[in-house]
């Protein structure tokens, strides 16, 4: 067995996921059979190999730079509209910290 | 006029010649794809204001004599992971059901700016994850060729809209395969561009070092030209390439004589043989246009599936992070801390494959597993992609199935995730290269099913893999 169940909820906890039960019971068959595939990549000497962390750049590190100017935003109404609470030109969470 | 077989080339003819306007042919696609949806769900909303409104501005540039664009007039359907200022844009996501986005993406800017006409949003595998469009939290869709079975995924809808005939052009998105596996379930053409050839500005982010957007058409031609409008750099965009977008359509002149294509062996030993002999029939085709076809050997192939599931994993877990139920998302009513508000929104929210993938890129990512999962698949990836670069070296480009099998039935592999991944295979690999490849349909199983043939070139050679899809085509249909 690659995962346990206590596992899968320290990752869901990391992952700001809340599952049921259930779901925790089907992630670990579900991620222990994945995980066991994917343990081939083992089987393969990648020693002296670069990681792949870009595609297709080959320009120099600042060449995508753009000038530091100012450009119009959103704005407060445009930005908020989608939010499930707005208030007062914020986004509304519940109470982080006690008076 | 047939809706189900129009071409660009054919709508423009019509508005030049007077035969219809723009606005007229908006409102019969419109009506006529609001007529077939309900066989195949393959949009989840129309926009028909934007429609007529696009159709609007065509009609007054023609009166005005001035040049409507390439895609003047023509139906296109956008898959929801693309956001469209003003239209809903759910990513197939129970989270986003209500989300209207305040921006366009680039492609949708250039789409319309040349004429291109949006008549909706098609449906997807939730956040564009899954092979069968069955992740949908909105509803599966039906593949129109036959309807117990799925259109392929992620991007069925706008597979499904294009072959049904209630949209002319589609856009899609493909990270491992999401294009070109529904093109060849639904027998159309679907491109996956070079990676950073199509802007990624206003695509929903699954796994960016992968994610793509591209076309789909009924012919090559008009793949090529609405690829021809969306391609080029973007300010929005770091990763979008400097390089020069060639005239693509010059390369549709049937010169294929002496191109030197290779079949790779580790796709070729397992598949089944339906789709090989189709496979085997569409190679021998391209040899009597006068290629010649080649044995070649991408020996990492085999390690592919694990590399794309823990990149593309890790990628969608930091990506898919936003959705949490503050500025765009809806929020679960539990009540709570806001750490729980947060596990609440996203635990109610996501469906279960979008979970699964949190979930093992979360895992992947974690303190103690980095080395040992992300670093080596990255290493891994760079094998792959030396792999094709050897091969390129050899050949101009490579003919390769899409998917080991057609279209399954709905619910017959839903069960079973590790299958439907290793149903990726032969999309994988092209996309964790970066390198373009397209499905062109290339037969149909004795069912009836279609089935699509995969061409890849190197990078930016998308003129050479036209060039073969349209001799392809031609050679196949006359």
């Amino acid at each position: 067995m690659k995962i346990t169940e206590e596992e899968v909820r320290y990752v869901a906890d990391l992952a700001n996921l809340e599952l049921t039960d259930a779901e925790v019971h089907k992630f670990r068959a579900d991620l222990d059979e994945i995980l066991g595939h994917v343990e081939r990549l083992n089987e393969i000497e990648t020693a002296g190999i670069e990681p792949m962390t870009q595609v297709l750049y080959e320009g120099g590190a600042t060449d995508t730079w753009r000038d530091d100017c100012e450009r119009p935003c959103l704005g407060t109404d445009v930005a908020l509209a989608n939010a499930p609470q707005p208030g007062a030109g914020y986004f509304k969470v519940p109470k982080v910290i006690e008076r | 006029m047939d809706l189900r077989t129009l071409t660009i080339s054919q709508v423009r003819e019509g508005l030049q010649a007077h035969r219809f306007s723009a606005t007229e042919l908006t409102r019969e696609a419109l009506d006529f794809a609001e007529s077939q949806n309900p066989s195949t769900s393959a949009y989840l909303h129309f926009s028909p204001e934007r429609a007529l409104a696009t159709a609007a501005r065509v009609d007054e540039k023609i009166a005005r004599g001035e040049d409507p664009g390439p895609l003047a007039g023509v139906p296109v359907a956008v898959k929801d992971v693309i956001v469209t200022k003003g239209v809903r844009t759910t990513c197939g996501s129970k989270l986003l059901a209500n989300y209207v986005p305040p921006y366009d993406a680039t492609a949708i800017a250039r789409l319309e700016e040349a004429g291109g006409v949006i008549l909706g949003k098609t449906n997807c595998d939730e956040f564009a994850m899954g092979s069968s469009n069955e992740n949908s939290a909105f509803g599966p869709v039906r593949n129109p060729l036959a309807h117990d079975r799925v259109p392929g995924g992620s991007s069925g809808g706008s597979a499904a809209a294009v072959a049904q005939g209630t949209a002319t052009l589609a856009l899609g998105s493909d990270t491992g395969g999401s294009i070109r596996q529904p093109a060849s379930f639904c027998g159309v053409v679907g491109v996956t561009p070079t990676y950073g050839r199509v802007s990624r500005y206003g695509l929903t982010a699954f796994a960016s070092s992968l994610d793509h957007i591209g076309p789909l058409a009924r012919t090559v031609r008009d793949a090529a030209t609405l690829l021809q409008v969306i391609a080029g750099r973007d300010p929005m965009d770091a990763t979008s390439a400097e390089a020069t977008v060639p005239d693509y359509t010059e390369s549709l002149d049937g010169k294929v004589k002496g191109l030197k294509l290779g079949l790779p062996r580790e796709y070729l030993k397992d598949l089944a043989s339906e789709t090989g002999t189709l496979i085997a029939a569409g190679a021998e085709t391209l040899r009597r246009l006068g290629c010649e076809v080649r044995e070649i050997s991408l020996p990492t192939t085999d390690y592919a599936i694990g590399c794309y599931y823990i990149i593309a994993t890790a990628e969608a877990s930091s990506n898919l992070a936003r959705f949490d139920g503050v500025r765009y998302t809806s929020r679960s009513q539990a009540s709570g801390t806001l750490s729980d508000m947060y596990r609440h929104t996203r635990g109610e929210g996501f469906g279960a494959e979008c979970k699964r993938r949190i979930m093992l890129g979360t895992y992947v990512l974690s303190a103690g597993y980095y080395d040992a999962y992300y670093l080596k698949a990255q290493k891994v990836r760079s094998l792959i992609a030396r792999d094709f670069a050897r091969a390129f070296s050899e050949v101009d480009a490579i003919v390769a199935p899409v998917s080991p099998f057609p279209a399954f039935k709905l619910g017959e592999k839903i069960d079973d995730p590790l299958a439907m991944y290793l149903s990726d295979i032969y999309t994988i690999t092209g996309s964790l290269a970066g390198i373009p490849c397209m499905s062109v349909p290339c037969g149909m199983t004795a069912e009836g099913l279609p089935v699509g043939m995969q061409i890849l070139a190197k990078h930016f050679d998308e003129p050479t893999m036209f060039r073969l899809a349209d001799a392809y085509e031609r050679a196949r249909t006359n």
